[in-house]
């Protein structure tokens, strides 16, 4: 008899199961719905997470203070060497007439300050460098480059009138090691959620094919080779899996447009249903594939217990 | 055929199920395991269908010793082993056809030779159209006459009844033991363990009897004496 013939067989008996033990489908399927759920919430505040964190970093940077006198070429120099530096992510430069701008910008509610601005006949502000490091830690590296830059008398160094990194140093610690505690302790949560969620998915299949052991000894005693036994069981989990991860995918629609807004105000820039929307084809994928190994896996496994010889 | 040579099978506790048997079947025979319960009547079928191994000596069908069977042979001997029981063992999500049928799928019969066989065996049982009922909804004397159609639709050599009519009523008792005759009748070697002495003395054919996990009797043509 054809393999194809077995498939066939083994795909219909599960069909079959999967329709008349209705209600221990039914089960099955709202335990791996939750499972599932956890899965696709853990993928979603995993990249709100690192999101905020990106836009976090964004904020911190150093800047480097020039003298009034210092010329564009000496700036220039500095720039050039920080940017050769493999700690540097990006050298912003703002030059004397631009940082006057961005103060009377910054100040513009503020009259008194204005005012006294305007009474200086010069600019009194000097050229700005802001430097963005990859990694919030490296930029005690930096402000130290600068230091010696400082010290060393050369050109560029000698027009740097101060870097701020000192005066932020606090904060910049402070977000380091929360950024650190934050990326810790959301792989250990999702560790937990995930293999917590999973257990119970697996037990509740387990429960499922419990019932069914005598059927399965009378599979055994009629000569039913394992596969054929097995089969049908697996078809099933395989079919929570599916109807399981559709559920998910589309009650994950209407959850995340109304979490939308809410999530946009909390977390800055990150809304929910856009990266529902924008990720959806892998999002797809991994909850899919996830119900589907996981409804197989379990089934694969909690057969193996009742069959015998 | 059948030949216990020197058996016993002492369970996890301890317990010796059935000590040092000896027993020849020969083909065509029909015969009564008879004894109280605990006898060691449901240990012996089970060694010959390899549900439990014995401690001690071997069990041989034909030529071949069951106990040194490979995985893929256990599962040949099995199909041409039927097997019926007191509580019926069916496959309660599945039909009087599919409960069949699926004897016929696992020992690798067509479609089409599943379509025509199972209507014939139900025949044979007389539930022509109990076809696509489910085992629940069907008697105890009509759930025995589905698990027989199912032991005997791969025409298997031996047909082994655990008690087949514990639960039944005298008339559906009768009616299971008259299909069982005819089966025999037809050369199927058929093993009845039971106690019921109604039963074994209307068969009026061999009889071996059992006593805590002993021999202690074998009638060629006997009744039910204990």
């Amino acid at each position: 008899m054809s393999l194809w013939i077995n498939i066939k067989r083994v795909a219909r008996y599960g069909f079959i199961g999967f329709i008349r033990n209705g209600f221990i489908s039914l089960s099955a399927i709202l335990i791996m719905t939750i499972t599932l759920f956890v899965l696709a919430g853990l993928m979603i505040s995993d990249a709100a997470l690192n999101a905020t964190l990106v836009q976090l970093k964004e904020k911190v940077d150093v800047n480097v203070y020039f003298v009034t006198a210092a010329t564009e070429s000496q700036i220039m120099d500095v720039k050039k060497s920080l940017e050769a530096l493999p700690e540097v992510a990006l050298v912003t430069y703002a030059s004397r007439d631009d940082a006057l701008a961005q103060f009377r910008e910054r100040h513009k509610n503020d009259q008194l300050t204005i005012q006294a601005l305007d009474e200086l006949n010069d600019n009194p502000l000097g050229a700005v460098l802001s430097v963005r490091a990859k990694e919030t830690s490296q930029y005690e590296a930096i402000a130290k480059f600068l230091d010696a830059q400082q010290a060393s008398g050369a050109p560029g160094g000698a027009a740097i009138d101060r870097v701020n990194f000192y005066q932020n140093q606090t904060a910049i610690d402070r977000l380091t090691g929360i950024i650190d505690t934050s990326k810790r302790l959301g792989t250990a949560i999702a560790l937990f959620l995930g293999i917590a969620s999973v257990l119970i998915a697996f037990n509740t299949i387990r429960l499922a094919i419990y019932t069914a052991r005598d059927e399965i000894g009378v599979m055994n005693l009629v000569g039913a080779n394992r596969w054929y036994v097995r089969g049908p069981f697996m078809i099933g989990g395989v079919l929570y899996g599916v109807a399981s991860a559709v559920i998910v995918l589309l009650l994950l629609y209407p959850f995340t447009l109304w979490l939308g807004p809410a999530s946009e105000r909390f977390f800055g820039t990150f809304n929910v249903f856009s990266y529902y929307v924008d990720t959806f084809p892998s999002l797809f994928l991994i909850v899919m594939a996830s119900g589907i190994a996981l409804g197989a896996l379990s089934s694969f496994l909690a057969v193996r217990r009742y069959l015998s010889k | 055929m059948i030949y216990y040579d020197k058996v016993t099978k002492i369970y996890g506790g301890g317990e010796h199920a059935v000590e040092d048997i000896t027993l020849g079947i020969e083909a065509g025979e029909f015969v009564s395991l008879v004894g109280h319960s605990g006898a060691g009547k449901t240990t012996l079928l089970k060694l010959l269908f390899a549900e439990v191994l014995p401690t001690e000596g071997a069990v041989y069908f034909g030529s071949r010793d069951i106990g040194g069977l490979s995985n893929g042979e256990l599962l040949r001997l099995r199909r041409n082993i039927g097997t019926i029981f007191q509580d019926f063992r069916l496959l309660p999500t599945k039909t009087v056809y599919e409960n069949i049928a699926f004897a016929l799928e696992v020992a690798g019969k067509s479609d089409e030779d599943i379509r025509a066989d199972v209507p014939h065996v139900l025949d044979l049982v007389g539930l022509p159209d109990k076809m696509w009922s489910f085992p629940g909804h069907l008697s105890g004397g009509e759930q025995q006459r589905v698990a027989i159609a199912r032991a005997i639709v791969n025409q298997p050599e031996v047909l082994i009844a655990d008690e087949p009519t514990g639960n039944l009523d005298p008339i559906n008792t009768h009616d299971v033991v008259e299909i069982l005759k005819k089966i025999n009748d037809l050369g199927t070697t058929v093993i009845l363990a039971t106690h019921n002495k109604s039963v074994v003395d209307s068969i009026k054919r061999r009889v071996v009897t059992m006593d805590q996990g002993r021999v202690v009797r074998d009638d060629k043509s006997g009744k039910y004496v204990i």
